[in-house]
């Protein structure tokens, strides 16, 4: 399948997602789109895949101009998209995923559709059971299972949005070799990401964005430099670290066990010390959010000690744990971290804990105003926090917390943040470790654990498999540790 | 006086829970789809006026029935289009229709108060009702008798077993994903809404056609709605789970008939208002099971974790949540 | 300065716009179920104008509604803000009547009578907030969702009172349904005589009001709760627990309502009824919806309500109609508002979309 894409802009009030973009994806190859966070990627797929309308601007399949709308249009066309959330039924077993959208009528057809199904699976050489429930899978299971779907649909053209994120190695190998096993079978592959790594292993071509543009498209082989200069214009410096001397046990975990999450938490024994910098490494949901909020006070351990400070936790609350200094940050800042519908001042006069009946709202209003000039976050005090962008609401987080905080525990501190706002969180967080705060944050990003952290802390299926200074360790090992290979 | 006879008794349980079991079901198909009709309790009242008014009026029960159903639909679109259209919440507009349902029956059904109206003869099914004792308690009976234990069956299979349902649980569980695979979010909780809906308007028309036969202020049927919209929870959002639990719910009540003849110093007021207490009680329990210490504390014991398996059930994921395509 | 004139002009342009569409749609809905049920529209409207403004009498009718209403609005304004649905406030109010007939009961020889009140009023208080209270605990440690809470509850305290009217403090003689013996008249809050209107009922509602707008806007207590309302997940950031908060809320809104459900044994009946909540409390969540859960606006709407229901009492004698009209009228208007509503906020994402990538 040929893809044409002429001209395409997607405004959003005065913001243009998408400001002219043109390419064009031939038959048979794997193209891949390339770019920072923000730089327009997710929304030309979403355009393409007619999940989302464009504002103006010509898709031509094949050579001939196709105007359409829906997902259900494009699907026709044989355009189907991976999105970057899997958009799937995680309580439905993995048959019904597969089937839905695909039958019509009252006819059971499940025995059909298993066929379909295993043919299928064994046509790629993924292991999917058809009866198991979707929610148990992982994302990289649940990924095999949506190409799946969208191939037996007929998709002729396949998007697949930032697919390697939260995978294992293992995983994406498999992937990659059956999105070659695609194109050798004369289908287009069109693969989103902001890993260079990723394009140099699989694509053909590749078409950079930045800013809703294109900056440039280039073939195999590729020139590094040329492709990190189109994404980021001027290539972004690393944040700058300095030794810090480390001091007394903040927290300390012995044979903690906790429920949640994909995998819960087993027989976790650790502990951090004063002034160190933390990476918590793992696929999605391996145990680093179970162990971030318990170390937080959030959840309470079904078994096991911990110990801020030397004190044993158990049967405090949550407002202990404040006290003590502790603080946590999840990754969904709207849903978890901040108050929508209240605005910034809101939030300041919110810390105001003290004695006292009334709100001081003259005194919180310049609380807000200093913060928002030292914080840099671009807004009002007047605004409200969902009208933020990410990078700035993430901004206001930091604001709010305590300036002597004793253990900072961060979720994914920089996801959805564009290059220079990530940075800025680390170059803020790092002041805190100079402080002799202990900073704990969790990434699905190896190479950015390795850049910030002084220490990694490998999560496999709920425990501890690896615990090791940056310095000795590379990113192979790592790797190997993430999917379960640790020695 | 009473009697006790088993038979009867089960005969009793089955005949009386058709009108709680139909709303049960009903509201169990509104929210698999992922929408709360909170206004039953005032669409039964309103559909068994319009049942009675109509069936007084054509003489016809079918059609008494078939306007019932009819104006069930017809308050559930409303929640619906409110939801899907408007964005506006689901909770609020169903009390608002609770309340205005219930008042809407009430003043159009004032000059029908008390009326000597038609009511819905027995039918015993040929060679099944000689069957002993099971002939007995299942197929000497009405026809909304033997329609609600058809649906029971028809529900369940249509959910689980053909593509529609799958399509009815999926946009229950993510209407995002729905439409990104070409199923329209809207048009199948429109759909769903108006279906559980009309099952609310037979269970209604059965009120004031059938089990307390004509109409007045009160009907009796008043609280119904609500304990069945506690079923939907007890029953896991499973359409045959929810029909054990209006068949539970309709044997306590019979019961209730019993003890209040066999202890008559206990005040009837105590059994009248004993099924709120006992929905607040059993929602506690289901609650409870469902922690993650329960689970935990089951630990490797395989009859505790079954025990919690069939009483536990999760909700819609998108139950109740207004879907705004992006 | 010229532009912010301008747009708080076209603001409240728009707003009586709505105001009149929103009157316009509700009037026809109710002219069409009118000659549904086969009565004179315009009598009907007449009959209830006559009977709620038509005279002295009546408009101190109108307000003794209105007392309980706003009552019962003021501490609805406290549980929407923290996101709770405490439909068990009419359970609250029927509480609050049963224990300040309770305290009463011993001052029945008409001693006294200050005192009596006074605690009688407390006790009230006590009652409607203890009744939430378990609503809430059910709420918070029970994970039982505060409507299916509230309602049981409401049925339960129904339950009390008519066991109470049947049994324990039946009238000497006969029990009935008209409630339990009349207080000596030394126990009734003092009226103004050609209006039948307890001037105290109206000071205790006028400072209600102004005590909840002042909690509400400038208490800290306010502001968790509409944090906490904004959103439940993030209230550990700022150290809110909610459970303690939702409790709070609850408190205030049983204690509001306990109050009504006092005044309406002291200053209305004058002794326990079995409709002794009338439906106020279901009827105050309306009124708070429908004031889009602004302080000021519900008392205007709570007015409005009590002229509703006031007038309709005049339609079965009249003209043979259901006295229900009310309620049909008034939940039409809250489903109108809603419509209005969400063309407002349509309006304005077409405008400014909601973006963040």
């Amino acid at each position: 399948m040929r893809i044409d894409i002429r001209d395409i802009h997607k405004h959003y009030g005065s913001t243009r997602a998408n400001n002219g973009i043109t390419l064009t994806v031939k038959p048979g190859t794997i193209h891949g789109i390339l770019g920072e966070n923000g730089a327009g990627k997710s929304t030309l797929m979403k355009i393409l895949s007619g999940y989302i309308r464009k504002t103006s601007g010509k898709i031509l399949v094949n050579g001939s101009v196709c105007d359409y709308h829906t997902p259900a249009q494009a699907a026709k066309l044989g355009i189907g998209m991976l999105y970057q959330e899997p958009l799937d039924f995680p309580p439905l077993t993995v048959l019904d995923n597969f089937m839905a959208g695909q039958t019509r009528g009252i006819k059971n057809q499940k025995d059909f559709f298993r066929k379909k199904f295993e043919s299928l699976v064994d046509h790629f050489n993924f292991t999917l059971n058809a009866d198991g429930a979707v929610e148990k899978l992982t994302i990289g299971e649940r990924q095999q299972l949506e190409i799946l779907r969208l191939l037996a649909l007929g998709t002729e053209g396949l998007i697949l949005d930032e697919p390697t994120t939260g995978i294992s190695r293992e995983q994406k190998e498999s992937l990659f070799q059956a999105l070659k096993k695609l194109a050798s079978e004369g289908k287009s592959v069109l693969l989103v990401s902001h890993k260079l790594q990723d394009a140099e292993t699989l694509c053909d071509t590749v078409t950079v964005l930045r800013e809703g543009v294109v900056t440039g498209s280039v073939d195999q082989p590729y020139d590094a430099g040329a492709i990190l200069e189109m994404m980021f214009g001027v290539l972004p410096g690393t944040p700058s670290r300095s030794a810090v001397e480390y001091g007394e046990t903040v927290l300390s975990m012995k044979q903690v066990y906790g429920s949640g999450g994909r995998t819960g938490l087993s027989n976790c024994t650790t502990s951090i010390r004063q002034g160190e910098m933390v990476g918590l490494a793992g696929l999605g949901g391996s145990g680093q959010e179970v162990f971030l909020r318990l170390a937080g006070g959030i959840k309470k351990p079904s078994m096991g000690s911990i110990e801020l400070l030397g004190e044993e936790v158990q049967g405090k609350n949550l407002h202990a744990f404040k006290k003590d200094g502790v603080v946590f940050l999840p990754a969904s800042r709207l849903e978890e971290g901040l108050m929508p519908g209240l605005n910034i001042t809101e939030h300041f006069a919110l810390q105001d804990q003290g004695d006292g009946l009334f709100v001081k709202w003259h005194e919180a209003s310049g609380t807000a105003q200093a913060k928002i000039k030292k914080f840099r976050v671009m807004g009002t005090p007047e605004s409200a926090v969902e009208s933020l962008s990410g990078g700035n609401q993430q901004r206001l987080l930091l604001s709010l917390l305590s300036k002597d905080s004793k253990l900072l525990l961060l979720e994914q501190p920089t996801r959805g943040l564009d290059v220079e706002s990530a940075n800025w969180v680390w170059w803020h967080l790092h002041k805190y470790c100079l402080r002799k705060t202990s900073v704990v944050f969790s990434s699905s990003d190896l190479d950015e654990i390795l850049m910030v952290a002084d220490r990694v802390i490998v999560f496999f299926d709920g425990r501890i498999v690896k615990d090791v200074k940056k310095d000795e360790t590379d990113i192979d090992e790592l790797t190997r540790a993430i999917v379960g290979k640790a020695q | 006086m009473s009697e006790f006879n088993l038979t009867i008794l089960l005969a009793s349980v089955v005949a009386g829970a058709v009108p709680i079991l139909l709303a049960t079901l009903g509201e169990t198909i509104t929210e698999k789809a992922g929408i709360i009709n909170l206004s039953l309790d005032g669409s039964i009242l309103l559909s068994a006026m319009t049942a009675f008014v109509v069936a007084y009026e054509t003489g016809s029960i079918l059609m008494g029935f078939a306007c019932a159903a009819l104006a069930g639909a017809l308050v559930a679109a409303v929640v619906a289009v409110f939801s899907i259209y408007l964005n506006q919440s689901q909770v609020a507009v169903g009390f608002v229709l609770t309340l205005m349902t219930r008042d809407l029956a009430y003043f159009l059904g004032n000059p029908y108060s008390r009326l000597q109206g038609p009511s819905v003869l027995q039918h015993p099914i040929p060679l099944l009702s000689d069957i002993p004792f099971i002939g007995e308690v299942f197929f000497n009976h009405t026809f909304p008798v033997y329609l609600s234990l058809l649906l029971i069956g028809l529900c369940w299979w249509y959910m689980y077993r053909t593509p529609q349902g799958l399509n009815l649980r999926a946009v229950g569980e993510n209407p995002r994903a729905c439409f990104a695979r070409g199923i329209s979010p809207a048009k199948i909780q429109m759909f769903y809404a108006v279906c559980g809906g009309a099952f609310v308007g037979l269970a209604g028309a059965t009120f004031s056609l059938c089990t307390k036969p004509g109409w007045g202020r009160p009907q009796g049927a008043e609280g119904t709605g609500w304990i069945a919209l506690a079923l939907v929870i007890f029953g896991g959002w499973h359409p045959v789970r929810a029909a054990v639990g209006a068949y539970l719910f309709a044997f306590l009540q019979v019961i209730g008939i019993y003890f209040q003849n066999w202890f008559p110093s206990v005040p009837a007021q105590v059994f009248q208002v004993a099924p709120f207490p006992l929905m607040i009680f059993t929602l506690l329990i289901i609650n409870f099971v469902q922690k993650e210490s329960a689970i935990d504390r089951a630990g490797g014991k395989a009859w505790m974790k079954s025990i919690l398996g069939t009483l536990s059930g999760a909700p819609p994921t998108a139950l109740g949540k207004s879907y705004r395509p992006d | 300065m010229n532009i912010s004139d301008n747009t708080k002009h076209t603001a409240f342009l728009r707003y009586s716009r709505e105001l009149i569409l929103t009157l316009v749609v509700v009037f026809s809905f109710t002219t069409l179920i009118l000659l549904l049920a086969g009565a004179p529209p315009l009598a009907a409207y007449y009959q209830i104008f006559k009977g709620s403004l038509g005279s002295w009498m009546k408009l101190g009718q109108v307000i003794s509604v209105w007392i309980p209403l706003t009552l019962c609005s003021c501490g609805l304004l406290y549980t929407f803000r923290i996101n709770l649905w405490n439909i068990g406030i009419e359970g609250q109010v029927m509480m609050g009547a049963i224990f300040t007939t309770f305290v009463l009961r011993f001052g029945m020889d008409g001693h006294m009578p200050g005192m009596y009140l006074c605690a009688a009023f407390v006790a009230g208080i006590a009652g409607g907030a203890i009744w939430a209270l378990f609503a809430g605990y059910l709420k918070t440690k029970g994970g039982i969702h505060e409507i299916f809470a509230g309602l049981g509850l409401n049925f339960v305290a129904q339950a009390i009172i008519l066991w109470l009217i049947f049994g324990p403090w039946k009238r000497p003689g006969i029990a009935s349904m008209s409630g339990t013996e009349l207080l000596p008249r030394e126990l009734w809050l003092p009226y103004v005589s050609y209006m039948r209107l307890s001037v105290v009922g109206l000071v205790l509602a006028v400072i209600a009001i102004a005590v909840t707008a002042l909690m509400l806007r400038y208490t800290k207590i306010g502001l968790y709760l509409k944090a906490i309302g904004s959103n439940l997940n993030a209230a550990h950031m700022f150290d809110l627990n909610p459970r303690t908060y939702m409790l709070i809320a609850m408190i205030f809104a049983g204690g509001f309502a306990g109050l009504a459900g006092g005044i309406q044994v002291t200053g209305v009946y004058h002794r326990l009824i079995p409709a002794i909540s009338s439906n106020y409390g279901y009827l105050a969540l309306l009124v708070v919806m429908l004031s889009n859960y602004n302080v000021w606006i519900s008392p205007a709407v709570a007015f409005f309500f009590a002229c509703l229901n006031v007038g309709s009492i005049q339609l079965p004698m009249m003209l043979q109609l259901d006295s229900s009209l009310s309620g049909v009228i008034q939940g039409a208007l809250v489903l109108a508002a809603l419509v209005m509503h969400a063309w407002r906020m349509r309006a304005k994402t077409l405008k400014e979309p909601f973006y963040n990538e």
